[in-house]
């Protein structure tokens, strides 16, 4: 059973018209760790002659999967966004093959949260990408000192 | 005193087009994302055209931040490629107007790619400009930054540094 901070993250992501785009599905979420799937597609191709993925469809994953961990964490009050993001590329993912992000907030305070970021592909014992990244915290309306 | 006669304008502008086209509509996520390119000499300004599914949060509503990267991302790859197929076409090595993904110089990879948000993206259009800070044999790096309504006032920057391609011979 996932808790109602899981639940709500789920919804917002779910809701996001680019994660739509993209075609992200959530596969894990609570207690600042989230998990989203992005099944591959031609029209995300960044190099025509081999097909890889473009890395805009990585980072957008990767920045996706980082603000769902935040919004999961226990003491995440509500909404998050992306203060920065750093992504190093290990590999080039495999064409035709699913890259899985998984992101875990590591820490929280009360204005910035921390998180740490790898995609897969199939093979998950090479990673295709790691990152690192600082979210801000909303405080909700009415509640900020 | 002789200095070889200037080329005619037309043929200048349409070999740059050629070449410039050719390389931004050879990478797919260029046009799923709607990013297209305008030129100025060498200059080159990257142009998200709106789209609705673009949106990270639809309750402010403010561009997903994966776009944002995704868009600094194709701007500096495209910067750096261009700065490699400038020289290519300019000097004859290549012929912008027969230009195939085959003939098409090979892109660089992304080793690293750092973004900071300034501003959350409002939804309409952005635009990037991107620099090639430093450009080696094996290595390059290059900052990028992008704007909405006022020049001045950034959405978000980055800096990437990137893999070149093999150079032949």
């Amino acid at each position: 059973m996932e808790d109602r901070k899981a639940q709500i993250a789920r919804q917002f992501i779910e809701a996001i018209p680019h994660c739509k785009a993209l075609g992200m599905t959530l596969t894990e979420i609570g207690n600042g760790i989230a998990e989203i799937s992005m099944p591959y597609d031609t029209r995300f191709v960044g190099d025509p002659v081999t097909g890889v993925i473009h890395g805009g469809a990585v980072s957008a994953l990767m920045d996706t999967c980082g603000g769902a961990a935040v919004m999961s964490h226990p003491k995440s009050p509500a909404g998050t966004a992306t203060i920065d993001l750093r992504i190093d590329y290990m590999r080039a993912a495999t064409p035709g093959q699913t890259i899985r992000a998984r992101a875990t907030c590591h820490h929280i305070t009360r204005s910035v949260a921390f998180v740490r970021a790898v995609a897969m592909d199939e093979d998950e014992a090479r990673p295709v990408a790691t990152a690192t990244g600082s979210f801000t915290v909303e405080q909700p309306r009415g509640e900020s000192a | 005193m002789s200095r070889p006669k200037p080329e005619p304008v037309q043929v200048v502008k349409q070999r740059r087009d050629a070449a410039l086209k050719a390389l931004v509509e050879g990478v797919p996520y260029n046009q799923y994302l709607g990013i297209s390119f305008e030129r100025h000499g060498d200059e080159l300004t990257a142009v998200l055209n709106y789209d609705d599914k673009l949106i990270g949060n639809p309750m402010l509503p403010a561009i997903h931040g994966g776009v944002t990267a995704a868009f600094l991302e194709v701007s500096a790859i495209m910067e750096l490629s261009w700065s490699i197929l400038w020289d290519e076409i300019e000097s004859g090595r290549i012929d912008a107007e027969t230009l195939t993904p085959d003939t098409m110089p090979r892109m660089p990879k992304t080793i690293g790619f750092t973004v900071d948000y300034l501003r959350s993206g409002l939804p309409r259009d952005a635009y990037a400009r991107a620099r090639v800070i430093r450009s080696g044999r094996r290595y390059a790096s290059v900052h990028v930054e992008a704007w909405q309504d006022n020049r001045d006032r950034l959405i978000a920057q980055a800096t990437g540094h990137f893999l070149m391609p093999a150079s032949d011979g």
